[in-house]
């Protein structure tokens, strides 16, 4: 189990997290969900090991291997969305396997080749949750990871990716609690500090 | 919505090859005025005299292996410099000791008048070393600051993207580092190109350096033949105009591919 236990973090003199304990149960989805500035992406930041908590304490990360899908898209512009997945991927994953997972996650064969920077919004972000969910990780980070996509593409991606994180320790952040329903997961709510 | 017809394409074509050749036989006939206004080969050759001396010297074999022994020693020392200014901002942007030792050092470096470091270093190499020693020294300092400020401008977010996936190193240069930090290594050797030049003919003339562009520079100033100085000088321009554009479309052709 991945433990956070008396998290606290400011910035400046903004105190951001005080005290904050969250678990993590081994191969299932926990939703982190609360209102805008609560922290929930700063805890995510501490579990990514981008950044440390200024008190505090990050348990049962040691030797762990980590994917996330940011706030942000964050691709490679120049890249293709195969090659953006395959960057984080281990040179024997063949690019017909990424295809096929993108073309599961609602990319048409067009979106593939080309350099994401010349693809929608919404086809950006489904290459972000594939590189993320693609990666061979211990611990997947899924901050609002369904932000701009239409209705039928939620479902669709959503559908795939719960497929996907099945017996995976997954942290998702979200407003949206049908998110947390579908994904049968322990809803954990962050107040403001 | 705003179209371009073939001829129009055509015409814009004509008047961007066309605008350049004006400048030139422009300053050419100012040239030409001006060395009938002085009337005195030694003051002032005129551009026909200029031409067949050109031609003259580029018959013989001792033109080409004068123009071979400066560009070797020059592209020797632009090499170098910059091998070593890349190495030196790589290692700069993850050592803080060594950002603060040689970020001033260098800052220094630039800053000193070029005769300077000709008169110290022909203390301690030979003539014929000199102009790779010069061209280097001038030229480092502009790479390694340039690529530094390169390495510093890359994409926050894509080098933490690379961090948790746990993107090996070299994979992660040419996806996140070189777009971002060729730009600024074009931009150097477009610099770096034209000082290695004049920095390096410069040491070749103070030191005399044998068989050297810099030596035949000297010999035109003995001998009163301002024919030769301008037939070598434009030797000069040529070349490093030549070596400039060849090296900036190759670099901006990889900077193509990788964007």
């Amino acid at each position: 189990m991945i433990a956070l236990r008396g998290i606290s973090h400011s910035f400046g003199a903004d105190v951001v997290l005080d005290t904050v304990d969250l678990d993590l149960d081994q191969g299932r989805v926990t939703v982190l969900t609360g209102p805008n500035g609560c922290g929930k992406t700063t805890l995510s930041r501490f579990l990514l090991g981008l950044a440390v908590p200024d008190a505090g304490e990050v348990r049962g990360l040691e030797g762990r291997r980590r994917a996330a899908v940011f706030q942000e898209n964050r691709l490679c512009e120049q890249l293709s969305a195969v090659g953006n997945v395959r960057l984080v991927l281990h040179r024997s994953v063949p690019s017909s396997a990424v295809a096929a997972e993108l073309r599961r996650a609602g990319l048409t064969d067009t979106c593939l080749t080309k350099p994401v920077r010349d693809l929608s919004g919404g086809q950006r972000r489904r290459v972000a949750i594939v590189r993320a969910v693609m990666a061979e990780a211990d611990l997947l980070v899924l901050d609002e990871p369904f932000t701009g996509l239409d209705t039928l593409g939620k479902v669709q991606v959503m559908t795939w990716v719960r497929e996907r994180c099945a017996g995976r320790t997954t942290l998702l952040i979200t407003h949206d609690l049908a998110e947390a329903r579908w994904f049968g997961a322990r809803v954990v709510t962050l107040a403001r500090a | 919505m705003t179209s371009i017809s073939a001829a129009e394409g055509t015409a814009t074509l004509a008047r961007g090859a066309v605008r350049p050749l004006a400048v030139v036989a422009f300053w050419v006939v100012v040239w030409q005025v001006s060395a009938l206004v002085v009337g005195h080969e030694v003051l002032l050759a005129s551009p026909a005299k200029v031409v067949a001396r050109l031609g003259e010297l580029s018959l013989t074999a001792d033109f080409w292996a004068t123009v071979w022994t400066s560009f070797a020693r020059i592209a020797g020392g632009f090499v170098a410099a910059s091998v070593l200014g890349v190495l030196g901002a790589a290692l700069a942007a993850t050592s803080r000791v060594v950002d603060a030792l040689v970020t001033p050092a260098l800052a220094a470096v630039r800053s000193t008048p070029v005769v300077s470091f000709i008169i110290l270093v022909l203390i301690w190499v030979s003539s014929d070393q000199l102009a790779l020693v010069i061209s280097f020294l001038m030229v480092l300092p502009i790479i390694y600051t340039n690529v530094l400020e390169g390495i510093r401008h890359r994409d926050r977010a894509l080098l933490e993207v690379a961090d948790v996936f746990g993107v090996p190193r070299l994979r992660r240069l040419p996806a996140v580092d070189l777009p971002a930090v060729l730009p600024f290594f074009t931009a150097a050797c477009r610099t770096g190109v034209g000082l290695a030049w004049k920095s390096g003919i410069a040491a070749e003339v103070i030191g005399l350096a044998e068989g050297s562009i810099g030596e035949r520079l000297y010999e035109a100033k003995i001998l009163l033949s301002s024919a030769d100085l301008f037939a070598w000088t434009a030797v000069i321009i040529a070349v490093s105009f030549g070596v400039e554009k060849l090296l900036v479309t190759v670099l901006r052709r990889t900077e193509r591919r990788l964007a």
